[in-house]
């Protein structure tokens, strides 16, 4: 690197850098420091690994790390629980790697245009989705946008406690708890054991005229599809409380989606909606509501609206009531809005444009048939119950390996060698179901893989039998 | 003078995505389960009561696959990105280069097709690159801990404002405490999160010299001082100088003090968290680090805390055991939980990962000392337009920033600098008018980076100097741009109106009706 000029460095000219001082009036870059006290000084030196301008050297140095990875692509994955493996269309990576979508920022309407239809369309092509009149800009997450969800409705009724479904996943459970302290006191409904639906006589006890919320997922972490969302609906509306469903968006070709029950604000994650894991860097949530002010006026986020410009016929774009965001009012804005998720946005956009109402019908259809050929597969095994709950699943089922003698621990261990990720194990966080792991089933598991893991499986157990 | 683009951007005139539907038409088909799996479970669907089956489809285009893509491209068309552009205008946004090598990092299937749940030993390169970053983040700060998990700025910042609640609950205080200090020249979110963290929020305004008033701040602490979250420099880029005087004031009286080092380029190697007497600070990796913004997202706001606060950071951290493998620690007993599902936003990480090692510990203060010599360069020349000023601090130099006022030329001739800012992207150039509130009149903020060269940077004040001489002599042909953008100017009644406003298409068709003959057929 000594003398060489760094290719992101352009300035580092020596001539260059010389006729800049010049212009500026200074003989020295460091006299541009002059309002920085010396005692603030760094003067030390940044231990950092000796660099590696050359860009072979980083390929080869960057590559030889990200190899010790063992991908879903070389195994046969099972795991699901907020993350899935869906088909990414090559379309969708076509898109969203465009310099011009991946290098813009915050321009204006005028600048970036494209931004900005781009991400109404993604707005109004989950709205079709969900049924629903308008979808925001996408937030981080299904978490935060559960939490803000939740906030949204709290501000709504002008109530302090949220009633939250106890089949939550505790990694969102978790980022909710600390979105919404101190101001929501989060009150848990317990699910029924046989059903894994929400308990109603729980919520019946707990529902009352201080609950602003009542927020279940559908399907639940566990994957039973809750079939009665108009009943917990009714319950809440009844006590002037909002209904608040987190879904899988990958399921609403075939299964209602929540406002068809009674659901006033929906959430959820569009990670399978054409957006590959990335270790989890690839959730991003949505929220959508009814199209009323006192709904709209709640939201923390861009919402990207259409209107005409002076031209006739011509289509313009811009932000929608930009004054309730925390950009336009500081802390007297709505929670806080800043750089989140969108380009998981542009490309869900791309992703619903490109399977329409069919594909997603397909999907749907496709998810169902493998997830239940695999739980009628593993439920032959000895000793397992697949699926723990007597529910309808969409993609995810709770395996329960107690009876087998195994730990989930040691049949992972043992799928593991035979290059399968088993599902995720439960036993820490949901003591109750025993040695259970939850399975996820997409349309990339062939029936081929999903015998190749009973087959395994039932190896594991026998063995534990002699 | 640099020449200045007789640009045009594309226009398509793209309809609406809807618009394009053919019924019948598909985009991509999906594989349908296998026979033997048909002949056994059925259409999988009918498990489900009748009330819970969707019956009819969701109404969606139907466009096949090439007309899907080319509409798309015609709108990533219709998007200045960094990479078209001498992207300065975006101030405190550090619109830098995003090297390219590094995109094939985060393309890479050992990198996009990892499971967040998967056995720890399957992840090793992951969990290394996370460690790795850590680690660098801690010299580059001088703080003990980092966690990467908070999925942008504002999350990081929203991490911060819990770790203070936390550590005084912790002491018992957390009741007599509810109050953040910030300054109005910090980002908007440093106040609101503190908002959505229960705190009322005290801001400190600036003095004579554009600097945070540090008068005000000493009134302003007491017994009910949680912390400060602030900024420095400012959007002002003017270093705040005293900077350690006001996290000792805010740590007299019991406070926390949280740095808010988004953008911390004209600063890398030269002065740090730790110096300043800060316990925590947050890195935007999509800034600094120069993973690229995405249209807003997915990104990173890297958060450190020192020995004391890394009790509370969100869970798990990676660390190494001493086999020298990498495992996710679950166990910090103070934790305030977690910020973002999983373990952040793991190509920013890598992305941020791959550009420190290619620059080095000299590279980045080179990096940081180039982003500062331009900043002053273009100043030198900004100061020259007719119309354009830099208030505050006459004469004194800036760090990585300034916020200018268009203030004189709107005196002048009546032309804002929203009607500027729409003028600049005839050609091809940003110009962004700040963040509110507008402190300093009629503003806008240029941050040049280290990316660009000095033939564009004076590329870019040509084009500010061309449209400052149109707005003085035709300033109805800057009022009325755009003239060579995408769109003409937009009817903005259309958002803030709840009878006009359309955040979907099928609301635009229940309060527009259908674009007959009024709109594009």
């Amino acid at each position: 690197m000594r003398g060489k000029v760094h290719p992101y460095l352009p300035n580092s000219v020596p001539d260059v850098k010389r006729s800049m001082c010049e212009t500026i009036g200074i003989s020295d870059v460091d006299e541009l420091y002059e309002d920085i006290p010396q005692e603030l000084r760094f003067r030390g030196d940044m231990n950092l690994p000796d660099p590696l301008p050359a860009e072979p050297d980083l390929r080869r140095h960057v590559n030889s790390i990200l190899s010790k990875n063992c991908t879903c692509e070389e195994n046969i994955s099972f795991l699901g629980g907020g993350c899935a493996r869906h088909y990414v269309p090559a379309i969708c990576d076509e898109i969203n790697q465009r310099s011009e979508f991946l290098t813009a920022y915050a321009g204006e309407p005028y600048a970036d245009h494209g931004r900005f239809q781009a991400l109404f369309e993604y707005q109004s092509l989950m709205a079709e989705l969900l049924d629903v009149d308008v979808v925001n800009v996408p937030t981080y997450d299904w978490a935060q946008a559960a939490a803000t969800s939740l906030r949204m409705a709290a501000r709504i009724t002008g109530r302090e406690e949220v009633l939250v479904s106890d089949a939550v996943s505790p990694d969102r459970r978790w980022v909710m708890e600390n979105y919404c302290t101190p101001q929501l006191a989060i009150v848990p409904v317990a699910h029924c054991s046989c059903t894994g639906m929400m308990d109603l006589d729980d919520l019946a006890s707990k529902i009352s005229a201080k609950t602003a919320a009542v927020y279940f997922e559908n399907p639940s972490y566990l994957g039973p599809v809750e079939t009665e969302g108009d009943g917990i609906a009714e319950i809440a509306h009844k006590a002037g409380a909002l209904s608040v469903v987190g879904v899988d968006p990958v399921s609403l070709g075939v299964i209602a989606p929540p406002s068809h029950y009674g659901c006033d604000i929906v959430c959820g994650d569009i990670q399978g909606l054409g957006i590959h894991m990335h270790f989890g860097g690839g959730l991003a949530g949505f929220v959508g509501t009814r199209d009323e002010e006192r709904f709209v006026m709640e939201y923390p986020s861009r919402l990207f609206g259409i209107a005409r410009t002076c031209v006739e016929g011509e289509w313009g774009f811009g932000d929608v009531a930009y004054s309730r965001t925390s950009f336009a009012q500081r802390e007297e804005g709505k929670e806080f809005v800043g750089t989140h998720s969108a380009l998981w946005g542009i490309t869900a956009g791309v992703y619903l444009a490109l399977m329409g109402p069919r594909g997603m019908q397909d999907l749907g259809r496709t998810i169902m048939q493998r997830s239940q050929y695999a739980m009628e597969r593993l439920s032959e095994l000895p000793g397992v119950t697949a699926p723990k709950f007597d529910a309808p699943h969409f993609k995810e089922f709770v395996v329960d390996f107690t009876r087998t003698g195994l730990t989930v621990e040691e049949m992972n261990k043992f799928l593991l060698g035979r290059g399968i990720f088993g599902g995720h194990d439960l036993s820490r966080c949901f003591p109750e179901l025993g040695q259970s792991a939850l399975y996820c089933i997409t349309e990339m598991h062939s029936k081929d893989e999903i015998d190749v893991l009973a087959d395994a499986l039932c190896e594991c157990i026998s063995r534990e039998a002699k | 003078m640099a020449k200045v683009r007789n640009f045009h951007q594309a226009r398509w005139e793209e309809p609406v995505i809807f618009e394009l539907s053919q019924p019948g038409e598909r985009g991509i088909l999906v594989p349908e389960a296998e026979k033997a799996i048909e002949e056994r479970v059925g259409d999988g669907v009918s498990v489900l009561p009748e009330k819970m089956i969707r019956r009819e489809p969701p109404a969606l285009p139907e466009i096949s696959q090439m007309r899907v893509l080319k509409h798309y491209l015609r709108l990533s068309q219709a998007t200045l990105g960094a990479d078209f552009n001498v992207d300065v205008g975006q101030g405190t946004c550090t619109m830098k280069y995003s090297p390219k090598v590094n995109e094939e990092f985060a393309r890479s299937p050992k990198s996009v097709c990892i499971h967040p749940l998967q056995d720890e030993q399957t992840v090793q390169g992951a969990l290394e690159i996370i460690h790795s970053l850590d680690l660098f983040l801690r010299e580059i700060s001088g703080l003990d801990r980092f966690s990467l998990q908070p999925g942008g700025g504002s999350a990081a910042a929203l991490a911060m404002a819990s770790i203070i609640r936390a550590f005084h609950e912790q002491s018992g205080e957390g009741d007599q405490r509810d109050e953040i200090i910030t300054t109005i020249f910090s980002h908007p979110s440093d106040a609101a999160v503190a908002a959505v963290k229960g705190f009322k929020v005290v801001t400190i305004h600036q003095n004579e010299e554009g600097l945070p008033d540090i008068d005000q701040l000493r009134k302003s602490v007491s017994e009910r001082t949680a912390g400060l979250i602030i900024t420095n420099p400012e959007d002002t880029g003017i270093f705040n100088s005293q900077i350690a005087r006001f996290t000792e004031i805010v740590h007299s009286v019991g406070g926390l003090c949280g740095y808010d080092q988004a953008n911390a380029n004209g600063l890398l190697g030269i002065t740090r968290a730790s110096e300043a007497g800060f316990d925590m600070c947050y890195f935007n990796l999509h800034k600094t680090f120069s993973s690229p913004h995405g249209c807003g997202g997915p990104a990173c706001g890297a958060l450190g805390a020192t020995e004391e606060l890394a009790a509370f950071l969100p869970v798990p951290v990676v660390e190494r055991d001493v086999n020298g493998d990498y495992y996710l620690n679950y166990d910090l007993p103070n934790t305030i939980g977690k910020i973002r599902s999983f373990h952040g936003v793991f190509p920013a990480i890598l992305r941020a990962y791959a550009w420190i090692m290619s620059l080095g510990a000299e590279g980045l203060r080179e990096c940081a000392r180039l982003a500062v010599l331009n900043n002053n360069y273009v100043l030198a020349k900004v100061s020259q337009i007719r119309g354009a000023t830099a208030p505050y601090a006459e004469g004194r130099h800036r760090i990585e920033q300034v916020r200018y006022s268009w203030e004189e030329l709107y005196h002048d001739t009546g032309v804002t600098t929203e009607d500027i800012a729409r003028r600049m992207s005839d050609y091809g150039f940003h110009l962004w008018q700040s963040h509110h509130p507008f402190i300093v009149p009629q503003p806008f903020t240029i941050e040049p980076t280290e990316s660009y060269s000095r033939d564009e940077l004076d590329e870019y004040v040509a084009g500010l100097a061309r449209v400052a001489r149109e707005a003085y002599d035709s300033p109805d042909l800057v009022k009325s741009a755009p003239h060579r953008s995408v769109v003409h100017r937009i009817n903005e009644d259309w958002f803030d109106e709840p009878g006009k406003w359309a955040v979907t298409w099928r609301a635009y068709l229940k309060k527009h009706g259908a674009p007959g003959s009024g709109g594009r057929q």
